[in-house]
């Protein structure tokens, strides 16, 4: 975590994909509980994984990681849980639904589609994302191509990831 | 969208964490929330005319709305970190509103006091004290809500209602420069009411304000 902290793109990768794992078991385990169904814990663990790295400056470097996640992953949950209630009490499971939601591929795709998520976000933060994010430009490209300044394409990114996990979170609302 | 894609995604280009940064975005919300009070105050009602003659009361009342600050203000540093326990400075926050109290009660029930409880209580400008001082907290509270945003509290509404008593406590710190009631019943009923209500405000805000 302390390595992703600094800047270490690969530590934070792999640290993103343990997690990954971890939070599939813990969400799946606490969906089967009450009754709901396993595959939401995908879009759940996406969630998550989206307010870990947007959030990430809030892990304090001198205290334990696990209480930090935890804290993390259980608001996200109660959040997820709050505005999927009405959802899910209206909407009868069907049975070709059952089929597809057993399908082994579930297990590591959401429901969650970028593409349209982004239409949500501003033009600028959208820009900036998708030249760093998605094709991998360095900043100085980037803040060249969108004709942007450098921290202003870091401050895009960063509040565009923002305001895409509140509109992953407005998406499965009723 | 499949979770190694969107893994892929977040770790691309990865930007270094400066420390402390939160921390010192906080300071600054509550340092110019304050400021800001003040400056309403001056603006609006005014220094009290005779204050070089009262302060020794005026210490007191800064010494009650200060600790609450204090309390509060350690309660919201740790709420922006997710996962550290924040039940000590909560139950801390209490402990001003009963100091007040108590000494309150000694000063108006006991035979030697100055002036009959009510007169004691009433004071001459409740009314003012009570909206003066959530007005005052308004601009302090829409920086502190500012600078949690850049935290994660886990707790919305308790985070929201300490944001609201903290703005509340800074706005009443601003109104004791112009209060010109000097009795410990009128600051623990007064100073106290308006605070609460500031953090009643905060309480039903923070779920709406602070979601993230």
């Amino acid at each position: 975590m302390i390595a992703g902290l600094d800047g270490d793109a690969a530590a934070h990768k792999a640290l993103l994909a343990k997690l990954s794992g971890h939070l599939r078991g813990y969400f799946k385990r606490h969906l089967a509980r009450i009754n709901r169904d396993p595959v939401e814990a995908e879009d759940l663990v996406q969630e998550v994984l989206i307010a870990v790295h947007a959030h990430r400056r809030t892990y304090d470097r001198s205290q334990l990681f696990t209480p930090w996640m935890y804290a993390i992953a259980r608001y996200k949950f109660l959040d997820y849980l709050r505005r999927t209630k009405e959802l899910r009490k209206d909407v009868p499971m069907e049975e070709a639904e059952e089929i597809i939601a057993r399908d082994d591929h579930a297990a590591v795709e959401s429901t969650i589609d970028l593409e349209k998520l982004m239409a949500g976000i501003s033009p600028k933060a959208r820009q900036a994302i998708r030249c760093m994010k998605l094709d991998g430009m360095s900043v100085a490209e980037t803040a060249a191509r969108c004709g942007m300044s450098e921290s202003s394409v870091k401050v895009s990114v960063h509040r565009g990831l923002k305001a895409l996990a509140l509109l992953i979170g407005k998406e499965s609302r009723p | 969208m499949k979770t190694d894609r969107l893994i892929e995604m977040l770790s691309t280009n990865l930007e270094p964490v400066e420390r402390g940064q939160i921390g010192k975005v906080f300071a600054w919300a509550l340092v110019a929330g304050g400021v800001a009070a003040f400056c309403v105050m001056l603006a609006s009602v005014g220094l009290r005319a005779d204050i070089g003659a009262h302060l020794g009361f005026l210490a007191i009342k800064l010494l009650f709305v200060l600790s609450l600050v204090g309390a509060g203000a350690a309660f919201l540093f740790r709420s922006i970190h997710p996962g550290q326990g924040a039940q000590k400075p909560f139950a801390l926050v209490f402990v001003p509103f009963l100091a007040v109290g108590a000494a309150a009660a000694v000063v108006a029930l006991l035979p030697g006091r100055s002036a009959p409880w009510g007169v004691l209580t009433f004071g001459t400008h409740w009314a003012t004290c009570l909206y003066c001082i959530p007005l005052f907290a308004v601009i302090p509270f829409a920086a502190l809500i500012w600078a949690l945003r850049n935290g994660a509290p886990t707790n919305l509404a308790r985070t929201g209602a300490i944001a609201g008593l903290v703005a509340g406590a800074l706005g009443a710190a601003a109104y004791a420069f112009h209060c010109p009631d000097d009795s410990l019943p009128f600051v623990a009923v007064w100073y106290g009411a308006s605070i609460a209500l500031c953090a009643f405000i905060g309480a039903v805000l923070g779920p709406r304000l602070l979601r993230w």
